[in-house]
């Protein structure tokens, strides 16, 4: 684990192993018993409830552009929260709460238009927002708009990400690194050819699916949001103490984000994203959860990319088909090379 | 998922059964010198990230060393160099710079500390962002330029385009060649042949590495970037050795042609001259640096602004520094691994030396991509 420092820094909300070490040595740490449930870092907590678990979730959203190709800051709200219910197991969502902090000077009609678009997002989840906040804050005070959703589900079965064993099958829902990209295009108004649009979607029906397909035989889950794909691998690999090998072949990757990613020496891995998920399924079962997902308009990229080995706990080793090496986390943002 | 055709034959630089082939050749070549290990030599952090990213080493036979020497213009920045874009910074200049740049340590800060104490850096992709920042302004903005000729270029071509008068570039630019013959001249190091970078041999073009080739009795490759590009010039470069032709090759053809790209270089020269100078690590490289020439004083921020910089060079190397193996790193001596604070006290999260700070640092890669571990099952 890395040293904290005396300050907070932006690597510690990149989603690496900084963030964790954050987490770990301030709040983890310093809640003890009281923060029960918190050391397992999971996508959300766990409340045993009856014969099955009250799953309960919360996010804050800062996004640079607020609005972005293919979304913005309120659907992004809405879709971060469904999913991190539906990552562990919970899709169907009994209700969310959102709180917005706003600076003052923000238009009115962008806060209509993120409204809209959460209202939109929440039909496609099948949600609804049942209590909320407002606050407002001094211009300059903070930047633009803060959103943050909390949402609560039901479920039978929890889902962890530190189910993997040696043996399992991983399955990514789609193709990698969109949101990031089209995120970072648009922030840095980068002239790219191509469409970069990011994936940003509810994925409670798409796992509902495969749960229906997979039932037990589905062992771990993780959206692979800030950090990427490699990020999730790492932790579901560390968490589920067993090693992953990812063919890197296997992976979908769109032509446009491969282009984008080549040309800025950012690895698609790395990049965050917001529509998709990664599933470990028992052998057995990963043929008929490739099928359901596929058959999903969320899910028709969907791809085998690797598998869980004894070996190197905690690592995950890319095979590009030329050789093999270690797959890496990404460290603090991502900075485009220069030459 | 393959990009889109046009009609054309799609190019297959990622063909896993070519690439055996070619490691294949190697393995013959490498066997039929007799001697091992035979280290080769390339100077580009594009290359290295190409090596490491496809995990190529664990293909190439036991007795080839493929070895990464200069080539990394963010790390061989001088730490008098950071010094004068952190004191500008902290003069209240703008600073627009690329993303590298704004982590690499100076003598005491960094451009991210002038940022984090209120001083305003802008990371920026290309030169013309740097000149559009300034276009939006009437402050002053510096260009913080580092980069190999590649780089070097587009400097030149903003400064012939006429910037707006609020507008200058602090030159950290570097040439590649000359460091080359730096390292041809170290007796500790046994480089057979070197890679030079298809990059920047789209300008300057390969016959510049002739006489070089020949005075060092070292052939040199140009190559371009793919797994199979990089093979395909490690053959080439071994044949050559075998064959003891001492001349330059160019195994990147689609790009790069013997004269280069003249025009590139004319508006290179017209606005840049060489000068010796400090590479980090390295030490004075004659004739190693891009400077502005005279005619250009109006857009020099060394010329046009009072860069105090004593203020931040009081503070003595700290015993860290002192252990950090960067310039032997740099010029081939020994690997990542052989320095005591790699992964230790050396990560991308708090980096001891220049390498592990930038992309194209060997140490940043290595570390990146694990360095060389033994994962078994490579092609």
């Amino acid at each position: 684990m890395s040293k904290l420092g005396e300050t907070v820094a932006q690597k510690h909300g990149a989603g690496g192993s900084a963030m964790r070490t954050l987490i770990e040595k301030v709040f983890v740490a310093g809640l003890g018993p009281a923060g029960a449930g918190l050391a397992a870092m999971d996508d959300g907590a766990a409340i045993p409830v009856g014969d099955g678990f009250l799953v309960l979730t919360t996010d804050s959203y800062v996004i640079k552009p607020l609005f972005f190709p293919g979304g913005d800051i309120g659907r992004l709200a809405i879709c971060g929260t469904i999913n991190d219910l539906a990552m562990m197991g919970a899709t169907e969502p009994l209700g969310l709460t959102c709180a917005v902090i706003i600076e003052a000077g923000f238009a009115i009609a962008d806060l209509e238009r993120i409204r809209d678009s959460m209202r939109a997002a929440c039909v496609e989840a099948g949600a609804t927002i049942v209590t909320g906040d407002t606050k407002v804050m001094g211009k300059g005070e903070l930047d633009g708009i803060v959103v943050n959703t909390a949402g609560v589900a039901f479920a039978k079965r929890v889902v962890p990400d530190s189910g993997l064993r040696t043996g399992d099958r991983i399955i990514v829902t789609g193709s990698v690194g969109d949101h990031g990209f089209a995120v970072m295009a648009a922030r840095h108004k980068l002239q790219l050819q191509g469409e970069l649009v990011s994936d940003v979607a509810p994925l409670n029906g798409l796992v509902r699916a495969a749960q229906a397909a997979g039932g037990e035989f589905i062992s771990a889950m993780k959206d692979p949001t800030r950090g990427g794909l490699s990020s999730a691998l790492h932790e579901m690999a560390a968490k589920g103490k067993v090693g992953i090998v990812l063919d890197e072949a296997c992976v979908p990757v769109r032509p446009e984000v491969r282009a984008a990613s080549e040309l800025l020496g950012i690895d698609p891995l790395h990049v965050a994203n917001e529509g998709k998920a990664v599933i470990g399924v028992r052998a057995d079962a990963t043929d008929r959860v490739l099928q359901v997902l596929r058959a999903h308009p969320l899910g028709r990229d969907a791809a085998i990319i690797g598998g869980c080995v004894a070996e190197r706990p905690g690592s995950v080793i890319l095979d590009t088909g030329f050789g093999r090496r270690l797959l890496a986390e990404p460290e603090g943002e991502l900075l485009p090379r220069i030459c | 998922m393959s990009a889109a055709s046009s009609g054309v034959a799609e190019l297959k630089f990622r063909d896993p059964g070519r690439a055996r082939e070619l490691t294949t050749a190697l393995a013959r070549l490498v066997q039929g010198l007799h001697r091992a290990p035979v280290t080769l030599m390339h100077v580009c952090g594009t290359h290295e990230q190409a090596i490491a990213r496809f995990g190529l080493r664990s293909s190439l036979p036991p007795g080839l060393r493929v070895i990464m020497g200069p080539g990394c213009p963010v790390c061989v920045t001088d730490l008098g160099e950071v010094d004068e874009g952190v004191a500008l910074a902290l003069q209240g200049v703008r600073i627009a710079t690329y993303g590298d740049m704004v982590k690499l340590p100076g003598s005491s800060k960094s451009l991210a500390d002038a940022q984090a104490e209120g001083a305003r850096v802008e990371v920026v992709y290309s030169a013309t962002q740097a000149v559009e920042l300034a276009r939006a302004s009437e402050e002053p903005v510096v260009f913080f330029a580092s980069g190999f000729e590649t780089t070097a270029v587009t400097t030149a071509a903003i400064l012939l385009a006429k910037p707006p008068a609020n507008f200058s570039v602090l030159s950290a630019h570097k040439y590649v060649p000359p460091a080359m013959e730096a390292v041809a001249c170290l007796p500790e190091t046994r480089v057979e042949g070197f890679l030079a970078a298809g990059h920047a041999a789209v300008i300057t073009g390969y016959g510049l590495f002739e006489d070089f080739a020949r005075r060092h009795h070292t052939p040199v490759v140009v190559a371009g970037f793919e797994p199979l590009d990089i093979l395909a010039a490690l053959v080439k470069l071994l044949e050559m050795i075998r064959d003891r032709d001492y001349g330059a090759a160019n195994a990147y053809p689609r790009c790069v042609t013997r004269e280069g790209n003249r025009h590139a270089q004319a508006s290179l020269w017209r606005v840049f001259e060489s000068a010796d100078g400090p590479w980090r690590g390295i030490g004075v490289i004659p004739n190693g640096n891009l400077q502005l020439r005279k005619e250009w004083a109006a857009l020099d921020a060394r010329r046009r602004f009072r860069i105090d910089v004593s203020g931040l060079q009081q503070k003595a190397r700290s015993e860290l520094s002192r252990r950090c193996l960067c310039g032997k790193i740099m010029v081939g001596l020994v690997e990542p691994t052989d320095c005591p604070l790699f992964g230790r006290e050396c990560v991308p999260e708090s980096p001891v030396g220049a390498c592990m700070v930038s992309s194209e640092g060997t140490c940043k890669i290595w570390y990146q991509y694990g360095g060389r571990p033994d994962l078994g099952g490579g092609t």
